[in-house]
């Protein structure tokens, strides 16, 4: 049983490694094989100066043949050498060390909101199917599944932020600290706290609706189960027939999708730094498409892809541990 | 009918045939018991006229900037029902012409996805061995690629223009559609009518096409107006991100102008609000649509509705 345990593990870490390898591959060969002449297509129409096209003809070792190219950009990658940026001449890696934080504290603080209210949702408009917290939870959850996370933000920030009429805005319009404010003090952080609060309720109320519309479709597969059936057969009360054997074994089907959504948030928080103006890595990848500023792009990239294959692998190992049926 | 001709002769084309009418008015007949399906419906049908009538609409002169003929971020009045932007333009008519750009990049880019979503999973179901497992695994990678930051990469490297945007997206958005049908093809290969098929020396071709395909198509149907939301969604993102095309007028690419305009602080909703209800509207009608199909098709969900009614009434307060 152990062995077999230890090999869902493997299999799984194989797979993402797997996953990570496709993804090196999709990275290396966007930038470099697909438009033609690398440098020519990245310099097109931009004010790309020589020196710029001389280093990075140099950077991308494009006086060598392709394999012996791609183990430069393995090498390089690994050793967290992501090349210039052409916007900031700084080095991509310390750029996203820079802004790393931001995006892990407003990704992080959403996604935990949206799953724990998103399933408190979903289970309840499941157990009581057709009831009118379910019309309501179900029709304002496909509403905001239609909205783009962003336009959401524009109008949160619409509100509360600049104001409506006679109500004044009460939160900031922007960026992550006032002016003049020392980050690390006691006052830094509150003061971090209230611009971080609209962008989280964003990413919030944007994912909750994904999460409570998985959590209320896997507990209606189970609802027919038979093991239900005997529960109540035993005379179980609906309350603790509900917590302990239909919500748990709902929960693991939504475990694998919410991981699968992570994409999704990641995804959200490019366009949600970009509207609160929060100095993430989301907010530097719209910073580097207006340039367009293509190694601090492929860096943003490939940080968003391995993190969101990072998580899927936490919850692939996760689901091993609570549902001991993958095991054997 | 003559009495000469006791039984009507029909040959195995037209039986199809009748068959095919025969389930499709059938499904039409459920399909229009759900009702947030018909809204849905309803609702894309609405923003369907509009785009096809948008010449009759609305002139598409009012679309050039060095055209137009109101002031800077004017509210809504008699003349201009929904404001000007802020180079002078009617909203109403960008929204009009909005609304070809939206529904043709989701619809061009579902076929794409579809077609590379279908293909790849009834043959990572059909076949057995290496062909199978590298196509899954193929999707499983793709599968985990952020969606996005694929797609703003991909623009960015193509270049700003209607038809990349339809390419990166239908691209990008198969995996999920090629897991659901394998998931489907690998159920229909183990039902008797294939094994009665490959036993009396079907080709994979035949047997891929006269069986697989024909009973998983509805659920690529009903994938399919799922798919068509998302890719909906996505266009207006990119555009948003400065990714569209720069020489159409999207719902994305107003909403990218007004941010930029600055009209969340200078107060010009007419801006902002109605081209984010347009793009609620289109994609929650496919939505809807889709969910009702999706109903309709799955029996694990109908299963469900069973359920539901044969479920104990009792209820406590908790």
């Amino acid at each position: 049983m152990n062995q077999l345990g230890t090999r869902y593990v493997l299999g799984k870490v194989a797979g993402s490694l797997g996953s990570l390898a496709f993804m090196l591959v999709v990275n290396f060969f966007l930038f470099r094989v697909l438009p033609g002449d690398p440098v020519r297509t990245l310099a097109r129409n931009r004010l790309v100066s020589q020196q710029q096209i001389d280093e990075l003809t140099r950077t991308l070792g494009l006086d060598q043949s392709l394999p012996q190219q791609f183990l430069t950009y393995l090498q390089n990658t690994f050793t967290g050498e992501l090349g210039l940026s052409f916007r900031y001449r700084q080095p991509v890696a310390d750029l996203i060390l820079d802004r790393l934080w931001p995006t892990l504290v407003l990704v992080g603080t959403g996604t935990l909101l949206a799953t724990m209210i998103g399933l408190w949702i979903g289970v309840r408009s499941a157990w009581n199917r057709g009831s009118r917290f379910d019309k309501v939870s179900t029709g304002s959850s496909l509403t905001v599944y239609a909205m783009p996370e962003w336009w959401l933000g524009l109008m949160l920030l619409a509100v509360f932020s600049v104001g409506v009429g006679p109500l004044p805005g009460i939160f900031p319009t922007g960026g992550l600290i006032s002016p003049g404010v020392d980050p690390t003090s006691l006052e830094g952080v509150l003061d971090q706290a209230w611009h971080l609060a609209l962008p989280v309720l964003t990413v919030t109320l944007a994912y909750l609706a994904d999460f409570s519309l998985i959590m209320r479709s896997s507990l209606l597969d189970e609802m027919g189960a038979d093991y239900l059936m005997t529960a109540r057969a035993k005379g179980l009360r609906d309350t603790r027939v509900r917590r302990e054997h239909a919500v748990p074994n709902a929960l693991l089907p939504s475990v694998t999708l919410v991981a699968l959504n992570l994409g999704f948030v990641v995804a959200g928080a490019i366009t949600i730094e970009t509207v609160f103006s929060i100095p993430g890595l989301g907010l530097l990848t719209t910073e580097a498409l207006e340039v367009p500023d293509f190694p601090l792009l492929q860096g943003t990239f490939l940080v968003f892809s391995a993190a969101v294959i990072a998580a899927n692998l936490v919850a692939n190992l996760l689901y091993a541990v609570i549902d001991p049926r993958v095991r054997s | 009918m003559s009495a000469g001709e006791a039984v009507p002769r029909l040959t195995a084309r037209q039986v199809t045939r009748r068959r095919r009418r025969e389930s499709a008015r059938r499904t039409w007949n459920e399909f229009r018991s759900h009702r947030s399906g018909v809204v849905g419906l309803g609702i894309l049908v609405v923003f369907v006229l509009v785009a096809l009538g948008a010449p009759l609409l609305a002139d598409a002169t009012g679309l050039k900037v060095t055209a137009a003929t109101g002031g800077v971020l004017e509210a809504p009045s008699a003349e201009y029902w929904l404001g000007t932007d802020d180079n002078g333009r009617s909203v109403l008519t960008l929204l009009i012409w909005g609304a070809r750009v939206s529904l043709f990049v989701g619809l061009l880019a579902t076929a794409i996805s579809m077609v590379i979503g279908t293909l790849v999973g009834v043959a990572s179901g059909h076949f057995r061995g290496w062909p199978s497992s590298v196509l899954f695994r193929l999707t499983e990678w793709f599968l985990v690629i952020p969606f996005l930051p694929l797609a703003i990469v991909m623009a960015s490297v193509l270049g700003a223009s209607l038809i990349n945007i339809v390419l990166v997206i239908g691209v990008t958005s198969w995996p999920g559609t090629a897991l659901l049908i394998r998931a489907q093809t690998l159920s229909i290969e183990e039902r008797p009518f294939l094994e009665r098929a490959r036993a009396l020396g079907a080709g994979h071709w035949h047997q891929m096409s006269r069986h697989v395909l024909p009973n998983v198509m509805p659920m690529v149907f009903a994938n399919t107006t799922l798919t068509v939301a998302i890719a909906i969604l996505t266009e207006t993102t990119l555009s948003f991100l400065g990714l569209g095309d720069p020489l159409r007028v999207s719902w994305g690419s107003m909403l990218d102008d007004a941010f930029g305009a600055g009209a969340i602080t200078t107060g010009a909703w007419w801006f902002i609000i109605p081209p984010g209800i347009c793009v609620i509207l289109v994609v929650l009608s496919f939505t809807l649509i889709g969910r009702a199909l999706e109903e309709i098709f799955n029996p694990r969900l109908r299963r469900g509705i069973l359920d539901e009614t044969s479920k104990p009434r009792r209820r406590e307060r908790s």
